[in-house]
């Protein structure tokens, strides 16, 4: 199979796993929710590992280093400050989170 | 072609996102959900380094580390009041490294194909629109510009052009493939991106950065097409169609469709509303009065809103809560979907604060509770309770889904002053004769309505 249309099937399946896994969430969890899924994108990440430690020149490799900066703020920002939200929600009886 | 294994390990972190966002759907399980997806992400960190023959290895080891404790700061420091402010600018970052990475790929190679080339003439223009978008949107809610929202004169043609150019520009792209073409873009897609958000009111302001936060997740996406890596694909993927669902969810919370929010000030009509303050009449009492009010009511309903937030009143309201459960009293905390400045925002001041969250009502169940509440008490909340949201169609929160306080047999509010909401529009319960104010300081107020429901 054409490695484009192998990539293109993927890209359709993972829109309808996208619908599924949030389509019955609480409003609850909105914001958690939304903080998650932002941490998620920070994986653009290894796109810009990957193009920095291709980079040829100097200004390429400049551009290319501010991303990867860019980048780890998002993905480790987002999940750290995803747990700090989620720590706080507990069940009543509160002894150790567990319900 | 990067070794099997490598992409097997790609593909355990894609399923690892998979089980994040599923377990984001449900309290009990949301935090190990967040948990599995960074371990996901480190897993297909390790392996890019691994796979890849990365030159500049070291610097950019250094660059991962200065954005992880940029990030890791960023994520500690911020008080809960302040988080939609922070989702917005990292989310904004986000999209600023996909538009970069996309440059640099257009920089790298000159003759991609054409499907490459639309893609990254994609991530450019979106990531750029949702970069400078959520810087906006931060502006907003940290206050460093007005949450009114800002019409420009022409601004619709300015945009229209604006959008049109982009267009172009990116077809221009597509055919040329010059680098030079797709910073240009670059440039027009954040004009492009301030000038979508600036006419978006402040109250409206977290469904624009759920959409962006979406926008963001198809430019990687996009990314991972035009690098080949299913990873980036399926998790930008991912984020997009969740990020549309939810936006979607929190529009109809506010009974507004999204194209409404976007687009609405830019018709007109929409920015009624005032920042003054009335001077009508209105009954206010002390808080031994309220106290006496509270403590012979046999169900209370607590609304509480932004102003809760602000004055870092979370644990002085449970503690209220539970003087009052101690005298026999239920209580319910009524959670608006929008309640906060983001939705589920409430959800998440109120957790700090120990409250269970079995305690806490929602929409559905809240008004279902108000119609045999003896009273409701409003914390520093305005537009979630205002009748106009159903009685006055020209006001700019007509068809949001509100709390209707006014069933309940008496209605207390705890306000600062009598400044309109985030909105800015006036709340006719306030006038209402079974209404009874207590201004001050929300903290303070709730302070002696403790002090003083005990002492009764």
């Amino acid at each position: 199979m054409d490695s484009g249309i192998a990539l293109l099937t993927v890209f359709v399946l993972a829109v309808f796993v996208g619908f599924e896994v949030v389509s019955k969430v609480t409003s609850t969890l909105h914001t958690p929710l939304m903080s998650g899924a932002n941490a998620i994108h920070g994986i653009i990440l290894v796109g810009a590992i990957i193009v920095a430690g291709a980079a040829r020149g100097t200004g390429a490799l400049v551009v290319a280093l501010i991303a990867v900066v860019l980048a780890a703020v998002n993905l480790v920002g987002g999940f750290v400050v995803t747990d700090r939200m989620l720590e706080m929600f507990r069940p009543r009886g509160r002894d150790g989170g567990s319900s | 072609m990067i070794p099997i294994w490598a992409q097997l390990t790609y593909l355990l972190a894609a399923v690892c996102f998979i089980l994040a966002l599923k377990g984001l759907s449900g309290p009990r399980t949301a935090r190990r959900g967040n948990q599995i997806g960074a371990v996901g992400a480190l897993l297909a960190l390790v392996v890019t380094f691994f796979v890849y023959d990365l030159d500049h290895l070291l610097l950019i080891l250094v660059a991962v580390a200065v954005g992880t404790v940029a990030g890791v700061w960023g994520a500690r420091v911020v008080a809960m009041t302040q988080m939609p402010q922070l989702v917005a600018l990292f989310n904004g970052v986000g999209g600023a490294a996909a538009a970069l990475v996309a440059l640099l790929e257009l920089h790298a190679v000159r003759s991609s194909s054409v499907p490459d080339l639309v893609a990254i003439a994609f991530t450019v223009l979106v990531g750029g629109v949702s970069f400078a978008g959520s810087m906006v949107t931060f502006a907003k809610l940290q206050e460093l510009m007005t949450t009114r929202p800002v019409i420009l004169p022409g601004a619709r043609w300015v945009f229209i052009a604006a959008l049109v150019g982009s267009l172009a520009l990116s077809v221009w792209l597509v055919v040329a493939g010059h680098w030079w073409l797709g910073v240009v873009l670059g440039v027009v897609a954040l004009v492009v991106g301030v000038l979508l958000v600036l006419p978006v009111g402040g109250a409206d302001v977290p469904i624009v950065i759920s959409l962006l936060n979406a926008f963001t997740g198809l430019t990687v996406a996009a990314s991972g097409y035009v690098l080949e890596n299913a990873l980036l694909l399926v998790a930008g993927t991912l984020v997009g169609a969740s990020g549309t669902i939810l936006t979607r969810a929190m529009a109809s919370g506010m009974g507004r469709s999204v194209t409404n929010i976007l687009f609405g000030a830019l018709r007109g009509g929409s920015t009624a509303g005032s920042t003054t303050v009335s001077t009508r009449p209105v009954r206010s009492a002390g808080a031994e009065d309220i106290a006496v009010l509270l403590a012979y009511a046999r169900k209370v309903v607590v609304v509480p809103g932004y102003g809760l937030a602000v004055a870092q009143a979370q644990h002085t309201i449970h503690e209220l809560g539970q003087v009052l459960e101690g005298k026999g009293i239920s209580v319910v905390y009524a959670i608006h979907p929008v309640a906060g400045r983001m939705p589920g925002h409430m959800n998440v001041l109120l957790a700090e604060a120990n409250i269970p969250y079995e305690q806490l009502a929602e929409m559905d169940q809240a008004n279902g509770d108000l119609r045999t509440a003896d009273v409701a008490l409003v914390v520093g909340a305005n537009d979630v309770v205002n009748p106009a949201a159903k009685t006055s169609p020209g006001s700019p929160i007509y068809g949001m889904p509100i709390l209707d306080v006014d069933e309940a047999q008496a209605v207390v509010f705890l306000k600062r002053s009598m400044r309109p909401g985030f909105a800015g529009i006036e709340n006719e319960l306030l006038f209402d004769p079974k209404t009874t104010l207590l201004f001050g300081d929300a903290k303070d107020s709730l302070t002696k309505l403790v002090s003083a429901v005990k002492s009764l």
